[in-house]
């Protein structure tokens, strides 16, 4: 048997769990997967700073207005991802893309601002080895987790561009953009919980 | 239905087919399996004979057997290696990756996975690990040297001991790549089984080996990123001069180590977040294959299935809360190990549930002895012994005398290891006519369940006495010590017992590899088996029915009817 014919199989068993494609579902596990990653990093964090003790106060090294200000970039351009995927859903492709478009913007700025907050981090004597404000584990978990955030944002960037292209040459599936969508939602999450563990507590 | 010519490279190389992407994964974990055997021989070697030379070693290991003595450098970097490659790369590989990819789509009623590209690009992904892991042994410094759970300081630190260097970069390498590919892997599992189930095959009349994959898949991508997370931060102390796993004060020789500010215990409680879901990954499938291979062969239906389902949920969702039991004797607070040692204990129930729903089916049935029952038979054997070996270790009053002594080797040898492999065992010659239309010598199979059977409790019941007598699990000469050099007549009789078992297995590679062209053309369904999978073709091509799909009518345990001609009624029929 061929392998499109393999693709294109149905398969008999009635309705889906969940009501959904296994390409969605595929994406939750992954999501969820993910997620955990992220909690990895971020449960490591909590554990060295409550057993090093001195570590900085996040306020006298980072400008909290700043880090707002890249906190709401974001979370609008998840705004705009999810006026897209209904723009999908009701078969407006152009309406789609060009808040595709508005979206990889938002990834932009966000990922500019974190360029500049890591240079000016790295202007004050942040290191991979040391710090000047406390336990140098601090700049470590810093480099690290946002670093990791910014690789998952630009891995976002570049799946929305992929989406902005193929929709630009009309071969462009609601299911697509949702599932891309779903991909973005979740790296804007973990951001929130990065700002409040990070930067605010 | 006519076949699409396929080149070589596609049909047996980049193939999307589950079926011939379970066997790539087989010769792969068969290959590293027969490493991972070699290396087991080698620390045998200087157990029972120690710092004996043997000249004819010094060919193939010039720098760790040095005039044909082993060095203390290659002893602690063979059973590291050794752990690493039997734990990831043949007892995760052969019985999950392997025979999940070969079973699922069959006993679910599906063409192939949900994602076959994706399922390729797993496989293609947990070649190059191993590979790395291999070459890490030729690397100056010799392969990681910390052991399978690649505790800092000593593996974060590159100046440590040689073993600690490339090495063990490379571990951390090939570990990488063996998290992504399961990973993906996981992921096809899953959605696999939720969403590509044939006809009037609800859940709860999926087989048990089935079910077991649904849950190793969901644990898989439930613990993994903790390792990977933890691999992370690993790779940064090494190679950027970061502190995550390094406190102040550690000196490597006279040196002082400019780390401070981390703490090593973290990457324990990472390691084992990952590492006791995983023995679980190990030997839930085991339990799977056990629970079909007995049901077959005893004719009988599978005693209790609803709770052996319950009883795998609830030893996946066990497994996520007792990692603190591996690290009693790190100096954690009491309380908590108490904790620990409540949810420990706690998935003896559901372990005991299985074997006594094995039991009751076995009971008083008329049982076919084939190679394949007699593995089953020796699964459930070998999970009694290790499981209750494991109550003295999970109770942190007894561990804390047992910690790191032998005991835990001869344990872990038969719950994990041992009953894992033996699944594994037991689930090829079953389903060897379906992977390769041809039959298993039944002779040899048998004569290799003796020999494996009788030469693995020879060979890990005796390292119990070892532990309780003091005899410490990663010790390169035992004979230092003069209260355990009484014991190295156990230690020559468990390295000849080992030679043994190894030499059996040999007899299994050769029946593997020589049935595939030579043995007796296999029948749709050579054992009269119920499940869905065996209403294929003698040896499918891709897409695994030729014509529609056969829906499922009832649950695949439907042996011995009362008032039937036959002895069972397949899945597929009404």
């Amino acid at each position: 048997m061929s392998q499109t014919a393999i693709a294109q199989a149905d398969w008999g068993g009635g309705a889906s769990p969940f009501g959904v494609t296994w390409q969605k579902m595929m994406m939750w596990f992954f999501i969820v997967t993910d997620a955990l990653l992220f909690a990895g990093l971020l449960v490591s964090y909590g554990v060295v700073r409550i057993a090093t003790g001195d570590w900085p106060t996040q306020s006298e090294v980072f400008s909290l207005t700043y880090i707002a200000t890249m906190t709401f970039v974001l979370i609008t351009s998840s705004a705009t991802m999810a006026c897209g995927v209904k723009a999908a859903e009701l078969g407006r492709p152009k309406t789609a893309a060009k808040f595709v478009w508005l979206t990889i913007l938002g990834g932009f700025i966000f990922l500019g601002m974190q360029a500049f907050e890591w240079s000016v981090f790295i202007g004050d004597g942040g290191g991979i080895t040391g710090n000047p404000w406390g336990s140098p584990t601090f700049s470590q978990f810093f480099f690290i987790i946002t670093g990791f955030h910014g690789f998952h944002v630009l891995t976002g960037v570049i799946v929305l561009l992929v989406v902005a292209v193929r929709a630009a040459m009309g071969r462009y599936s609601p299911a697509g953009v949702e599932n891309a969508g779903l991909y973005w939602h979740f790296v804007d999450l973990v951001w929130v919980f990065v700002f409040a563990l990070f930067y605010l507590v | 239905m006519e076949h699409e010519k396929q080149g070589f490279v596609s049909r047996y190389i980049f193939s999307f087919d589950h079926k011939m992407i379970g066997k790539q994964y087989f010769t792969l974990a068969m290959s590293m399996g027969f490493i991972g055997g070699i290396l087991a021989v080698l620390i045998r070697l200087q157990l029972g004979f120690p710092s004996q030379p043997f000249p004819f070693l010094e060919n193939l290991f010039p720098v760790g057997m040095a005039s044909g003595i082993m060095t203390p450098e290659f002893y602690v970097s063979l059973f590291t290696m050794h752990g690493t490659i039997m734990v990831f790369f043949l007892l995760s590989l052969l019985p999950v990756s392997g025979f999940g990819n070969f079973l699922i789509p069959l006993q679910i009623g599906a063409r192939d996975m949900a994602f076959p590209f994706l399922n390729m690009l797993s496989f293609w992904t947990v070649v190059p690990g191993a590979i790395i892991i291999i070459i890490s042994f030729f690397v100056e410094g010799g392969a990681a040297a910390s052991g399978w759970t690649a505790y800092p300081p000593l593996s974060a630190i590159r100046s440590a001991i040689p073993g600690s260097d490339l090495g063990q970069t490379l571990w951390l390498v090939g570990m990488i790549f063996f998290v992504a590919s399961f990973t993906m892997g996981g992921l096809n599992f899953v959605v696999t089984i939720l969403n590509l189930r044939t006809k009037g095959l609800r859940m709860m009349r999926m087989p048990l080996t089935t079910w077991a994959q649904f849950i190793v898949g969901i644990l898989g991508l439930l613990s993994f990123p903790a390792l990977a997370a933890g691999a992370l931060l690993l790779t940064f102390d090494r190679s950027l001069g970061t502190s995550f796993f390094l406190p102040a004060g550690i000196f490597i020789g006279d040196t002082l180590m400019p780390h401070e500010g981390g703490t090593p215990l973290l990457w324990q409680h990472l390691f084992w977040f990952l590492g006791h879901p995983e023995v679980y990954i190990i030997m839930l499938p085991a339990m799977g294959f056990t629970s079909d291979i007995l049901a077959t062969f005893c004719r009988r239906p599978i005693f209790g299935y609803r709770s052996m389902v319950y009883a795998i949920w609830a030893i996946g969702t066990l497994s996520f809360l007792v990692w603190g039991h591996h690290m009693f004797v790190s100096g954690m607070s009491p309380f908590l190990g108490s904790l620990f040692v409540v949810t420990t204990l706690a998935i003896a129930i559901p372990s005991a549930v299985k074997a006594f729903n094995w039991l009751f089916t076995i009971a008083r049935a008329k049982i076919h002895f084939t190679s394949a029952s007699l593995f089953g038979l020796g699964v459930v054997s070998l999970f009694v012994t290790g499981g209750l070996t494991g109550i003295f270790l999970g109770t942190n009053a007894t561990d804390i005398q047992l910690h790191d002594t032998y005991f835990v080797v001869g344990h872990f040898h038969f719950i994990m290891a041992g009953a894992g492999l033996f699944g594994a065992f037991g689930a090829v010659y079953y389903w060897y006519p379906k992977m390769f239309g041809r039959m298993l010598s039944e002779r040899l199979g048998k004569i290799h369940f003796w020999i494996t059977f009788v030469a693995y409790y020879a060979v890990f019941f005796p390292m119990h006495y070892l532990g309780v007598s003091g005899m410490m699990r990663r010790i390169y000469d035992p004979n230092v010590y003069e209260y355990l050099q009484p014991l190295q007549p156990v230690n020559l009789f468990i390295t000849i017992s080992a030679f043994v078992l190894f030499a059996g297995q040999l007899l299994f590679i050769y029946n593997y590899f020589v049935s595939m062209r030579r043995g007796a053309p296999a029948t749709a369904n050579p054992w009269n088996s119920a499940g869905l999978e065996w209403s294929t073709p003698a040896y499918p091509g891709h897409g695994n029915w030729e014509g529609e799909i056969p829906p499922a009518h009832r649950w695949p345990y439907d042996y011995s009817e009362p008032g039937k001609k036959r002895d069972f009624t397949p899945q597929w029929e009404a």
